[in-house]
């Protein structure tokens, strides 16, 4: 129901392993967890799914 | 309200189940504003629990505040102004969102036969008068259901209770998820408004914001403003319940947590947690005060390559990456940063990471 603001995602790699996402969400940079309770983690899940939004390439 | 009528409504408070925490709004007096007094954005920007937020908007502009004009017995209040103006069309809206833990609300018994009526009562100010629209929305089983206000007079505050019937068929899970959201409406697009809301059912775009009139978003330094939110068990609305500020605000840290705030006015200071070194890694570490809903989010109010400081044993360095680390729990956030210029501290050096500079903080957040 409520929509947040995405414009960019990129995996952050830690020791070989994907462990955090870099985004900004709502004009603020954010590093969210990859815990699907966590609201931002499942609205990129969403976005991402529905093709609206791209994960960039790790770094 | 007469003493009588007082001991009344607390009898029926009594039948009901609860003489004290009955009201399940986090902030409801507005006191807490962990990210600031004012902000421009349509998320949560200041006070804590309550969201401005838009559908499909394309111009709209708003400023939120958190304001000292507030009715006799409230100290604050949140107040939306409109800086640039737009015509709602279609499905466009506006509406300031609250949202509830759903193991929170399980002593409604939705779903069952048991299930009870609720409450909602706050004072509201606006120089738009007319019908506006309260929306409430069940999230595990897509359904809500509205009812209309009037605020008769504009710019003075005005005090308003709405009852929402009992739901029997939509269940609320006992987990950590959003449970209810209420959406008070400022104003809602024709497309959003053209089925009746007034009872539970499946949730559509066109029953939303049912029987709202009034449009705030469509006149440039219309006001619109709230505090007082009590939501409670029964049919009937009792006295705001108070609490605390450091109730308050233990309650908002289980959904945000300010960790360091080096921004004008701020008395939280720079530290963020004790540090090691390993190889090129620093790990910092913060035991939370507050259990957190979630696993939560880093929030980076913070730029620049010298934005954060590490000092340890051999080494000072400054540096701006920082990641939230999958060690991290709802009650200890450890997070990462790969830096060079540590290199020189030997493995297992202890330390400090502090924010370097002013006008900068480091959240964590676990909002609904």
């Amino acid at each position: 129901m409520d929509d947040m603001k995405i414009t960019s995602v990129q995996y952050n790699i830690f020791e070989g392993k994907n462990t955090s996402i870099r985004a900004t969400i709502d004009g603020i940079e954010m590093s969210v967890p990859l815990d699907p309770a966590n609201r931002h983690y499942a609205e990129i899940l969403r976005q991402v799914e529905a093709g609206t939004l791209v994960m960039a390439e790790a770094n | 309200m007469s003493k009588a009528r007082g001991l009344a409504d607390l009898g029926n408070v009594y039948d009901d189940g609860a003489l004290s925490n009955r009201n399940l709004i986090i902030n409801g007096a507005m006191q807490v504003a962990q990210r600031g007094t004012s902000a421009t954005t349509f998320s949560y920007g200041t006070v804590d629990r309550f969201k401005p937020t838009e559908g499909d908007t394309s111009s709209l502009a708003i400023t939120q505040t958190q304001d000292t004009n507030a009715p006799s017995g409230f100290s604050n209040s949140l107040k939306i102004t409109v800086t640039t103006a737009e015509t709602m069309s279609g499905e466009k809206n506006l509406a300031v969102f609250h949202a509830m833990e759903a193991q929170n609300l399980q002593q409604l018994g939705y779903g069952t036969s048991e299930a009870q009526s609720i409450t909602v009562s706050f004072w509201v100010k606006s120089s738009v008068t007319g019908a506006y629209c309260l929306s409430l929305y069940e999230n595990d089983d897509n359904r809500n259901i509205g009812a209309t206000y009037t605020i008769n007079s504009a710019n003075t505050w005005e005090y308003k209770t709405i009852t929402f019937p009992p739901d029997t068929v939509g269940v609320i899970d006992n987990n950590n998820g959003t449970g209810l959201e209420t959406y008070f409406f400022l104003s809602v697009g024709p497309d959003r408004k053209t089925t009746n809301n007034t009872s539970w059912a499946t949730w559509s775009a066109a029953r939303f914001g049912y029987g709202q009139v009034a449009d705030v978003a469509g006149t440039t330094n219309a006001t619109w403003q709230i505090t007082g939110v009590q939501l409670e068990v029964g049919d009937t609305a009792t006295p705001f319940e108070h609490r605390s500020y450091g109730q308050e605000l233990a309650l908002c840290q289980r959904y945000y947590q300010m960790m360091a705030d080096t921004r004008s006015g701020s008395t939280r200071g720079s530290l963020i947690g004790t540090s090691f070194k390993y190889a090129t890694s620093t790990f910092t570490f913060a035991h939370l005060p507050v259990e957190m809903r979630s696993i939560p989010t880093l929030v980076k109010g913070f730029s620049g390559s010298t934005a954060l400081r590490v000092l340890m044993a051999g080494a000072t360095a400054n540096f701006s990456a920082l990641a939230i680390d999958p060690d991290t729990t709802t009650t200890m956030v450890r997070l990462n940063s790969t830096s060079s210029t540590v290199s020189s501290a030997p493995n297992g050096s202890g330390g400090w990471m502090r924010i370097n500079g002013d006008e900068s903080y480091v959240a964590l957040d676990a909002e609904l």
